[in-house]
């Protein structure tokens, strides 16, 4: 539940249920959790999956350190980065990966990886990702492959002089 | 010598453009050339067009994180060229003058322009390198130019290694060319290596090199599992008369540093003076409506652009800053390129956001535009300002992932030169594309990898003065002969432009003096061998400076 809330404040997304506390709930649309973060997080490929629980268990105790400088009462009945409100998570995460933090390469790999299960679903094949319905690559708007999972455009420029070339230019096309 | 470990006349490590042209032309004069590669082989076939972790988009890379700058390379036969963008310009003139931090003219004084041009048109004939037309150009190279025009610029269709008649626009050049347009070294030099002998081993890394008690040198691998690239399945030994290293910018100083125990004390510069060639990115999200009423664009279906999934890497670039009469640090180039989501999307910032900029609400509403954004890369003059602290324990790399991500100990903190220069070329890439509200653009924020570069270059570099480079200037290793460096750790510098054609253009004029040392060994090996096709007027021009590069 905690790597969930971390993933959904790096691609936020809309809450499952009504009651789903992960997911805070600030976007329209599925965000990382419903790409797949978690999936692609525990697959070894990664080679994070070892240390998620120690992620998550850190974070965690970031959260209460945060929430006691800030005077919040965090509800104990959610993990504590959990129980933050959506811009408490991202102030936790801001300071997290900052130059300098001693944990910073964890927590910026953490979220290199949250942010590709949305924008490239590095868990899956592309092809098959996008004719699901992906979430990520339909709201980046992706185009479909052909038949045999290639891209191809046969349209793919205005075919127009747009500029004067500079002047001092070779015949092959490089600065003279 | 030891009798037992197998032996080689020329050992090459690395096939990317340092590699590939040295074992061409070597196993062409006919020296027993073999070349090892940490990589897999990869064929046509093999290129996917998927994100999948270990589809041919991840197996062909190494991402190495470091402090304050991050590398991204090839990993697999051909090296970079099989996911590079085949954007072959020949640098400026004014590059060769440079100063840059050491105060005086950087480059060895036997490389200018003039005396380079020749080996260029070489590498121009055997990468059948030509300029595009305006038609050619891609959408985004379109709009680009269309913005360079509309503020008073002059904007230039580049100078491609790309079969345009087989492109498809595709935009997986980063995963492998799939329809062999791209003129990656596996469709000409590497073939034609093979063809004359060479033996290509793949998914063998070199961990150091140690020297035989008559004056040769033996190479040590370790051999990589072909999947998770953090497994071994072996290692082994290869005796050789001539080492000629192209492991890349981000490696080679690594495995001369592993090896400063075995060979000797290294050369000051090997490991200093990197530079990822002043490389900076800009994410332009473009405004679809002005696109359209600004430069009257229409790709025929009532959309204006909204094409950044379609085309081919960089197709147009700005040069008007590439003024030799402008001083040092202020002249750049501005250059449309593609960058596929995975690698990159993370580190572009939301243009005014006022809270995170990387990730988070803001950051997904931009990630709904992705079709607009146009990406823009510079390539300033920097200040040579990277340092390998010691290497790690093997390759060059902590790996991480099973492919594509590690952690190196390269460190590079900026210095003023380095980010006037970065904030100047910013600047303007805002100028031109924030004009009469055609985009909002903002930098790739630094604070997460540190700097972004997929042009590593100058780790090991050329030069006259031994204290500030590592190699002669016939890239000769200083004080261990038999060891030369062809790669891009031997430019001295950045560029301002793409730098595989110099990078090529070096490892063609290295080659006579490998073939003098080679021969000094008694190698039976000569020089002259045509372009990888056959064709012969390259080598015409180049025959006459022979005397300019081999040692009386
Ligand atoms: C995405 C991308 C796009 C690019 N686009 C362009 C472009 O359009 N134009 C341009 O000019 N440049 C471009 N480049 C840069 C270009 O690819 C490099 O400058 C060029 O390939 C460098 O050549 P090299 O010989 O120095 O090294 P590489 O081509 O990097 O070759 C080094 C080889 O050594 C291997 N190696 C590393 N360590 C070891 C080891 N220990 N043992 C054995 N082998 C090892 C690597 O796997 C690699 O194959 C691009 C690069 C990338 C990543």
């Amino acid at each position: 539940m905690t790597l969930e809330a971390y993933a959904d404040t790096i691609v936020p997304g809309q809450k499952r249920s009504p009651e789903d506390r992960a997911i805070a709930g600030v976007s329209t649309g599925g965000g990382a959790v419903q790409a797949g973060a978690l999936e692609l997080l525990e697959w070894d490929a990664t080679g994070i999956h070892d240390g998620l629980d120690d992620l998550a268990r850190l974070v965690n105790e970031h959260a209460e350190v945060y929430a006691g400088e800030q005077g919040l009462t965090l509800d104990p009945s959610v993990p504590p980065f959990v129980a933050l409100e959506y811009p408490d998570r991202v102030a936790l995460i801001l300071r997290l990966t900052k130059p300098g933090h001693p944990e910073k390469d964890f927590w910026v790999m953490l979220s290199l990886f949250c942010n590709m299960s949305f924008d490239s679903a590095a868990h899956l094949h592309t092809a098959q990702a996008l004719a699901d319905g992906h979430p990520g690559l339909a709201a980046m708007g992706l185009s479909h492959p052909d038949a045999d999972g290639l891209w191809r455009f046969k349209d793919f420029g205005y075919g127009r002089e747009f500029a004067r070339l500079h002047p001092d230019t070779t015949s092959s096309g490089s600065p003279a | 010598m030891s009798s037992t470990a197998e032996r080689t006349d020329v050992l090459v490590i690395g096939s990317g453009f340092g590699g590939a042209i040295a074992a061409y032309h070597l196993a062409a004069g006919g020296a027993k050339v073999t070349v090892l590669e940490r990589g897999p082989w990869l064929e046509s076939n093999d290129f996917e067009h998927d994100y999948k972790l270990g589809s041919s988009y991840t197996r062909a890379f190494d991402f190495v994180v470091g402090n304050g700058m991050s590398i991204l390379g090839g990993n697999c036969v051909g090296g970079g060229s099989v996911v590079y963008f085949a954007a072959m310009p020949r640098a400026p003139r004014f590059v060769f003058d440079r100063q840059g931090s050491i105060g005086r003219r950087m480059w060895p004084g036997a490389v200018s322009r003039d005396t380079l041009d020749p080996w260029y048109d070489r590498v121009e004939e055997s990468l059948s390198i030509a300029k595009q037309d305006w038609k050619d150009v891609s959408y985004a190279g379109g709009l680009w130019a269309a913005a360079c025009n509309h503020s008073g610029r002059t904007a230039n269709p580049l100078a491609v290694a790309i079969d345009n008649t087989k492109c498809v626009n595709c935009n997986w050049m980063m995963a492998g060319c799939r329809f062999e347009a791209k003129q990656s070294l596996l469709v000409n030099y590497l073939p034609a290596a093979i063809a004359h002998g060479a033996e290509i081993r793949p998914l063998h890394e070199v961990q150091h090199i140690s020297r035989t008690s008559d004056g040769d040198y033996q190479v040590h691998y370790n051999v990589i599992h072909d999947e998770d690239y953090r497994l071994q399945a072996g290692s082994g030994v290869i005796e050789a008369k001539i080492v000629v290293m192209a492991a890349g910018a981000g490696a080679t100083p690594v495995i001369l540093q592993r090896s400063e125990p075995h060979l000797g004390t290294m050369p000051r510069a090997v490991g200093r003076y990197f530079s990822g060639n002043g490389e900076r990115l800009n994410t332009a999200i473009i405004d679809e409506e002005k696109a359209a009423e600004l430069f009257g664009l229409d790709r025929g279906d009532g959309l204006a652009y909204a094409a950044n999934q379609i085309g081919k890497g960089p197709t147009v670039a700005s040069w008007d800053k590439l003024d030799g009469s402008l001083p040092e640090y202020s002249r750049y180039s501005l250059e449309q390129l593609y960058f596929p989501p995975g690698l990159g999307t993370i580190l572009a910032q939301v243009p005014d956001a006022t809270g995170a900029s990387w990730f988070g609400k803001e950051k997904k509403e931009i990630l709904k535009k992705w079709t607009s954004w146009l990406t823009i890369f510079s390539m300033i003059e920097d200040d040579n300002e990277g340092v390998f602290g010691p290497p790690p324990a093997t390759g060059n790399a902590h790996r991480i992932s099973q492919q594509m991500l590690g952690r190196g100990n390269l460190t590079y903190e900026p210095t003023k030169n380095t980010l006037g220069a970065w904030d100047a070329s910013d600047a303007e890439v805002k100028e031109i594309l924030e004009k009469d509200g055609l985009a909002k653009v903002m930098p790739w924020t630094n604070d997460l990898v540190g700097a972004y570069t997929v042009h590593p270059l100058s780790s090991c570099r050329m030069g006259d003065d031994p204290h500030t480079s590592a190699l002669d200037d016939r890239n000769e290793l200083r004080d261990h002969p038999g060891i030369f460096v062809t790669d891009g750790s031997a430019v001295p510098g950045a560029l301002t432009v793409n730098p595989a054609m110099t990078i090529a253009a070096l490892a063609e004029r290295a080659i006579p003096g490998i073939v003098q040392a080679a021969q000094a060994k008694g190698i039976a090996v000569t020089y002259g061998a045509p372009a990888p096709d056959g064709s012969r007027s390259g080598r015409k021009k180049v025959l006459p400076l022979l005397p300019t590069l081999t040692r009386a």
